[in-house]
């Protein structure tokens, strides 16, 4: 049964793969944005980096947390709503099998991303990274996938498969915009600079910030944050499905 | 009962119930019943919508608990992965993934089990031959049921639950899938099915349970609970009236 982990991920991915209005969209939204203001506007100095360098890291984050809603907990709250996971249950298949093959998409969907967004940023961008901090900006960008997979769950399962990706969605672009993502933090009125220290997407950019210098606050700090919205978001998915466990189908 | 393992006397029971009863919040699903899948046997759970069949079926399936009594399937606990290797379910699906093929769904749920029933053989018995490479989106209503009948096939079950398994399904299509299921039991596989179709009961059930508001309105064959009536549907309409 072991063999059920990688049938998972493959046929994942083939299902994906296949639905090109979902997998193209997913992953051209960050890099859109990022021409437009990372090239745009790349040559601007902000936290001691060009913009076009800067924006990697935001927009790495803003496209890792998006292809996460949507691609693990909006998926799976869809999968539930019409019945194919509990069809799956009747199986004796790995629960964690399951879980595995959605999380290794979006953090494929995460990978090719950040990649994309390397490839501009350098082609286009004039930007200059070391393979070290370049290594590290990717695997600390999706790495942060599961964070965002874990608060993808919790809103799909508290808001049902109809209305997942319109409460996904309605969290995501504020969220994303509040947090420094769209638009370096700095150029934000000092208010937003103090909801952002609330929100999971800030820490998360900021993480993937301090390798290329210029983040604020210390690392640990971050990784913290995460960690703990992370629990955070996990109990809430919990208490959803057990919600839902005791609900009437049919 | 046809199998050398139905007169076995200590091979555990496929399915038991034993006084399950399950609410959701004020609503009584199942008042206190008892059922027993006997081994080799097919076994229609025979009531109107509502009346409490995919209740039972879920809780032989794991999917919920019951609010009280217990469940088992093997002797075990359905709740326990362990104990549906033996067992293959074919529940209402409202939407099955679109963008995998036949061959995929199958390959994919048979994994699952330590001991897969060949590609091939699920192919023939679900009669979904030529379909293997079809995009599960581009199969008819009826192949759909079929491939949904397959991948409860995969793991070469002892058992089988079938939730209202020809639901909108054409005249035609049904009485294929009768004919697969009825193979089946005369191959020794317990097999228990829901249907609010008293012809479906007739046909397949050795033993027919009636269910009305999660209780028990009467067990025996076909024939005993049609009784003085013309026809089965005679008798239930009688009997829950």
């Amino acid at each position: 049964m072991i063999r059920s982990y990688g049938k998972e991920i493959r046929y994942e991915l083939l299902k994906a793969v296949r639905l090109p209005a979902y997998t193209i969209p997913t992953l051209l939204f960050p890099i859109f944005f990022y021409l437009f203001f990372g090239i745009a506007f790349g040559a601007k100095q902000v936290g001691g980096v060009t913009m076009a360098k800067y924006l990697i890291a935001t927009y790495g984050a803003f496209g890792v947390i998006g292809a996460s809603l949507f691609g693990f907990g909006v998926l799976i709250a869809v999968e539930r709503g019409q019945g194919w996971l509990e069809a799956k249950r009747t199986t004796p298949m790995p629960i964690a099998a399951y879980f595995t093959g959605k999380l290794a998409m979006a953090m494929l969907f995460s990978a090719t991303i950040v990649l994309l967004l390397f490839t501009m940023g350098i082609a286009f961008g004039g930007v200059s990274i070391t393979f070290g901090q370049a290594a590290s900006l990717f695997t600390i960008l999706v790495t942060g996938s599961i964070t965002f997979c874990a608060f993808g769950l919790a809103v799909g399962n508290w808001a049902g498969p109809n209305s997942a990706a319109a409460i996904c969605n309605l969290l995501y672009l504020p969220m994303s915009f509040l947090s420094g993502l769209w638009v370096p933090l700095a150029m934000l009125p000092k208010p937003v600079q103090q909801i952002a220290l609330f929100l999971p997407p800030y820490h998360f950019s900021q993480l993937a910030l301090n390798v290329i210098g210029a983040g604020r606050g210390a690392a640990w700090g971050h990784v913290g944050a995460m960690a703990i919205a992370t629990v955070l978001f996990l109990a809430i998915a919990y208490a959803g499905y057990r919600r839902d466990e005791g609900k009437m189908y049919g | 009962m046809n199998n050398a393992l139905a007169h076995h006397p200590r091979a555990p029971l496929p399915a038991q119930l034993t006084a399950v009863t399950k609410r959701y919040g004020d609503v009584e699903a199942l008042r206190g019943i008892d059922l027993t899948i006997r081994p080799g046997e097919c076994l229609a759970l025979l009531g109107a919508n509502g009346a409490g069949k995919t209740t039972a079926v879920r809780i032989l399936l794991g999917l919920a608990a019951p609010s009280s009594g217990t469940a088992t399937v093997f002797g075990g606990n359905p709740r326990d992965a362990i104990n549906r290797t033996r067992l293959g379910a074919m529940l209402q699906v409202a939407r099955v993934p679109e963008t995998l093929r036949v061959r995929e769904h199958i390959d994919l749920f048979s994994s699952y089990y330590p001991s897969p029933m060949p590609m091939a053989e699920l192919i023939e018995i679900a009669g979904l031959k030529g379909l293997e490479n079809r995009m599960f989106g581009k199969l008819s209503g009826g192949q759909k049921q079929r491939v949904l009948f397959a991948l409860s096939l995969g793991g070469n079950p002892d058992f089988l639950l079938l939730d209202e398994p020809t639901a909108g399904l054409d005249v035609e299509t049904r009485r294929g899938l009768w004919k697969q299921i009825r193979k089946l039991v005369d191959a020794g596989k317990s097999v228990l099915l829901t249907t609010h179709y008293l012809a479906e009961a007739e046909a397949l059930a050795d033993r027919v349970v009636v269910l009305q508001r999660g209780a028990i309105m009467a067990e025996g064959t076909a024939a005993e609970i049609k009784g003085d009536a013309a026809t089965l549907e005679d008798a239930f309409i009688e009997m829950v009236s």
